[in-house]
């Protein structure tokens, strides 16, 4: 079980983990122009053991007990079912699994779960209205920006984030907007054009 | 394991159909920029990957892997892992029912599942089941092997040379070597007044999807079910009864959705079967998928290549001789290397010669990856095109058209049933502005400016078997029951525009099942360019069998002849008699029996000629004199594909396969480090494919789109693996045309380019 108690316990060190963790996440983060995470209050916690989390996750809170090894990828798809947002490497390279952190875009694997705790998270299921698409999803389904649609959510959360960093962005913004997302299909061409176009849909909107 | 689609040496056939349809005269739906059918699913995160099923009760599984490029394991001590908390099941060799053969030649298997020879880093030890991945990473870490180091070698050159370390019994050259041969060389150099020759090499290339490799299986009783990420269910149902000696009817593999294969998904992998194996033991649903790293070495790549080309031309650009020698390394199990196909083939040229070489190296085995060996091959000969051309003075489009074939040379001299190629050239020139791109060399700073261009062909055309069935409700909405896999090139939309096409059915109100070896119909795997032209037939076909019933029991109810009526807009029409018409929905047939089923097969493919799909296209490029950087400015790709189903998802296959080739020659590279026979960029951090950053915004795709109906009755011909053959080539050329430098090593990385430009200034 989780322990909240002092050095000596051995564990874990979450801000010496965090700091260091954080500060990769700065350099790799996809389109990020915030700051990395400020590091949170030092918590010790067991290696092996489970501790308590809470986490918001599209405006929903859910309360889970966690290895402190486990990522925030591996708990939103195999604890919390969230499905759509994918592993394609799980150190940092893909971007398959980016999810918006506290409306940032970040990579889910390079993230451990208690570090999520006290952010609110936005998955591909959160940028839905419902069972409706939203507008970077449209775009994509009318461009035909996708081809085996495998790295499509991370590049939809990529591209939601850059939105709502810059509404309007230049195709050279977009190219460097999506750069930390790799698609093995080759869709880029038609994912700027519906990068480009659902900016001009968020506009009208 | 049952062979791939291009290794079989029969024409597969399924039941000729009963008529012989007409080509399209004119469409409605066919041809249209029409979005996905299933692209809501794809973009909302709700389409279900094999990755995303989780089972009750399900474990999690992970294969432990040799570290060393070539060593024999001595021993395997589990006792440790098997007691790990979350552990529920250890399988290695002394499993008997893990002694299952693998890796096979003419003469029978050369390995087995945990076969205790590893001949490559990355064979397979043992495996775990544990409750949580995290578990079953833990339990491998806790496995001892104990193993014998052997000499390793990772070189084809060293491979084959006398006394170099042994993988197989009987040296690690692959079944001789293999010539093609017509006319005489030796006249046809004679007759050269222009005569090139270079050796090129190529990287080995791994296939690398977003969606890593990996499968469910799930047992009842006696019957398996296996969700698998593979590019053709039917390949993984018989490879999987096969190793577990289990009637078809017992095995059924299921693959809807699947994240990319490029071939490495085309057959089956050995996790699979561990999967289905450790399921069994443990009675629990396993879920086994490897890692990013794994898939670099494990589960296929693009072998590298050596290629001397020599060709010959008079000064009037025919084409005298040419002579490719070939040498290729398969990996540690067999495989082929060949590339020669386009030398025999792609121009008109007398005298021709191709002499190949395969050998075995102490690495993964090869696969097919997105038109294997083509892309390699056109990386020399167009390449070496582009010098001819250079030699006589010809511009290179116009080289190209003095000896665009009519006929396969290499099939006996049967024509094409098409050829698009002097349209690809021509048209695709001038959309891209070819003479003015050409127009001297331009320098902007550092930067130097040029243009280069690149022609293809693609080998296999697809053809039978493939059975699909089509269901007509009482309600007019339609289901499509094929066996194809969508691998992302949009087969289920192209499918369903048929089935549209022939019944006037909104897309909507289609619904498809496939890839499911349970409930669909047999068809082969999803790759070599030939799901489109090899099923679209098959569903027309289903579609139109479902028409003529329809029509029949419209006749009846109208009391006319079945050939007066006609099908338009959901209602049946009496030639002549406007008030003489039935609503579907009032069809009396219909109503009584609720359903009406088609079943259609593809018909064979003409006997007396031969297809293969064409394509060529242009590259702009820009070079840093001092850095060796080369910005792509921008790409075309014009292709004759047969008819263009989809403007859009033929695009997008476009810029998709050019993408894929701006990887093959711009960066990838798969390095095997001599001193230990190890990957050492087995990630994407140092193996690096191309990003958005590495890809023009500038991309135009110019469709040939002239249908091929002497092929099949929807004129179509492939495009996925075309479309990637000539980009590294057409970049090489445009490379050349700015620097003047002749670039023979693939990838054209910047460290390569800026010695290359360094010794250029160096001669002065
Ligand atoms: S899975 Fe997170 S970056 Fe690849
Ligand atoms: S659509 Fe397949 S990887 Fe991007």
């Amino acid at each position: 079980m989780s322990t909240h108690g002092d050095d000596e316990k051995g564990g874990v060190s979450r801000r010496g983990f965090l700091g260091g963790v954080a500060g990769f996440i700065g350099v790799t983060a996809v389109g990020s122009t915030a700051e990395a995470t400020p590091v949170p209050k030092a918590e010790i916690y067991e290696a092996s053991g489970l501790s308590k989390l809470t986490l918001q996750v599209n405006g929903r809170t859910h309360s889970l007990l966690v290895e402190p090894r486990w990522t925030l990828l591996y708990v939103l798809r195999d604890r919390l079912g969230l499905t759509g947002t994918k592993p394609g490497c799980e150190r940092g390279e893909c971007g398959a699994c980016t999810v918006l952190f506290d409306g940032v875009t970040r990579y889910s694997c390079m993230t451990l779960a208690l570090e999520a705790e006290g952010h609110e998270i936005t998955t591909i299921e959160g940028i839905m209205a419902g069972e409706a698409l939203g507008p970077v999803q449209q775009s994509f389904a009318d461009e035909d920006a996708f081809q085996c649609g495998y790295c499509t959510p991370g590049q939809i959360v990529a591209v939601e984030g850059l939105l709502r960093q810059n509404a309007s962005p230049s195709i050279d913004e977009v190219r460097e907007g999506v750069s930390g997302n790799l698609c093995r299909c080759g869709a880029y061409g038609h994912i700027f054009k519906a990068a480009m176009r659902a900016a001009a849909m968020k506009q009208v909107s | 394991m049952r062979k791939p689609y291009f290794l079989l040496k029969t024409p597969p056939t399924t039941p000729e159909p009963a008529e012989k349809l007409a080509p399209w005269a004119e469409t409605t739906v066919v041809g249209k920029p029409l979005p996905r059918v299933d692209a809501y699913e794809r973009v909302s995160g709700s389409a279900v990957y094999a990755l995303d099923l989780f089972l009750p009760d399900m474990l999690y599984a992970a294969i432990l892997r040799c570290p060393h490029a070539h060593a024999i394991v001595k021993k395997v001590d589990t006792a440790a892992a098997t007691k790990m908390p979350g552990v529920r099941a250890v399988l290695t060799d002394s499993d008997t029912e893990a002694r299952i053969p693998w890796y096979f030649t003419e003469k029978g298997p050369t390995s087995r599942l945990f076969d205790p020879h590893c001949r490559y880093e990355g064979e397979e030890i043992a495996a775990v089941a544990a409750e949580t991945p995290h578990q079953a990473a833990d339990a491998l870490r806790a496995i001892v092997v104990e193993y014998e180091e052997l000499p390793f070698v990772v070189d084809l050159d060293s491979a084959l040379k006398p006394g170099a370390p042994l993988i197989h019994e009987g040296g690690n050259q692959v079944e001789g070597t293999l010539v093609y041969e017509r006319g005489d060389i030796a006249k046809g150099f004679a007759d050269a007044e222009a005569i090139v020759e270079r050796t090129f090499r190529t990287s080995c290339e791994i296939h690398t999807p977003m969606e890593v490799h990996g499968s469910v299986a799930k047992w009842d009783g006696n019957r398996l079910t296996v969700w698998d990420t593979t590019q053709g269910v039917f390949q993984v149902q018989q490879s999987l009864a096969d190793a577990l000696r289990l009637p078809l009817s017992n095995v059924r593999v299921i693959g809807q959705y699947m994240g990319g294969g490029f071939g490495s998904k085309l057959e089956i992998s050995k996790h699979t079967v561990i999967a289905a194996i450790l399921a069994r033991k443990t009675a629990r649903p396993v879920k086994l998928f490897i890692s990013r790293e794994e898939s670099f070495l494990c589960v296929g790549n693009r072998p590298a290549n050596t290629m001397s080309l020599k060709a010959g031309v008079r000064k009037d650009g025919t084409l005298t001789a040419m002579h490719l020698i070939n040498r290729g390394a398969v990996g540690a199990y067999p495989g082929w290397a060949g590339v020669g196909s386009q030398v025999a083939d792609l121009y008109t040229c007398a005298h021709v010669r191709v002499e190949e070489t395969c050998g075995h190296i102490n690495a993964g085995q090869e696969r097919a990856f997105r038109a294997p060996g083509f892309p390699q091959c056109s990386w020399a000969l167009e390449q070496v095109m582009d010098e001819l051309a250079a030699a006589i003075g010809l511009d290179p489009v116009e080289f190209r058209l003095t000896s665009i074939p009519v006929v396969s040379q290499r099939q006996g001299g049967k024509p094409y049933t098409s050829t698009g190629l002097r349209q690809c050239l021509v048209e695709g020139a001038r959309a891209f502005g070819w003479d003015a791109a050409r127009g001297g060399h331009r320098r902007n700073g550092p930067w130097l400016r040029g243009a280069g261009v690149a022609a293809c062909q693609w080998g296999w055309p697809g053809g039978p078997p493939s059975t699909v069935i089509v269901r007509y409700f009482a309600d007019g909405s339609v289901s499509l029951n094929m066996g194809a896999s969508d691998i992302g090139t949009g087969t289920k939309t192209i499918m369903a525009m048929v089935v549209a096409e022939e019944l006037g059915v909104a897309l909507d109100r289609i619904q498809i099942e496939h890839a499911d070896t349970g409930t669909t119909q047999y068809a082969t795997p999803s790759g070599g360019s030939k799901t489109v032209p090899s099923d679209s037939p098959a569903v027309r076909a289903a579609a139109v069998a479902v028409k003529r019933k329809l029509l029949a029991m419209g006749a009846e109810q109208l009391e006319a002849a079945e050939d007066e009526v006609v099908l338009k807009a959901g209602e049946i029409l009496v030639a002549g008699s406007p008030d003489k018409k039935v609503r579907l929905a009032e069809l009396e047939g219909l109503m009584n029996q609720q359903v009406v089923i088609g079943v259609g097969h593809r018909e064979q493919n003409p006997l007396d000629k031969v297809t293969k799909p064409f394509g060529a296209q242009f590259a702009e490029v820009e070079v840093n004199e001092r850095t060796g950087e080369v910005r792509i400015l921008r790409l075309l790709g014009a292709h004759d594909s047969g008819r263009v189903m989809n403007r859009l998802t033929y695009q997008n296959q476009v810029f998709g396969g050019m993408t894929m080739g701006i990887g093959f020659g711009m960066t990838e590279r798969r390095v095997l480090d001599r001193q230990t026979g190890k990957m050492v960029n087995s990630n994407w951090h140092d193996y690096k494919i191309p990003t958005a950053m590495d890809v023009p915004a500038d991309l135009t795709c110019v469709p040939i789109d002239v249908p091929d109906n002497e092929f099949n009755s929807t004129g179509t011909k492939g495009l996925g693996e075309p479309a990637t053959i000539p980009t590294a080539a057409a970049i090489a050329n445009a490379v050349y045309a700015a620097t003047g430098i002749r670039v023979t090593d693939a990838p054209i990385n910047p460290t390569q380019l800026a010695s290359l430009l360094a010794d250029q200034r160096k001669r002065g």
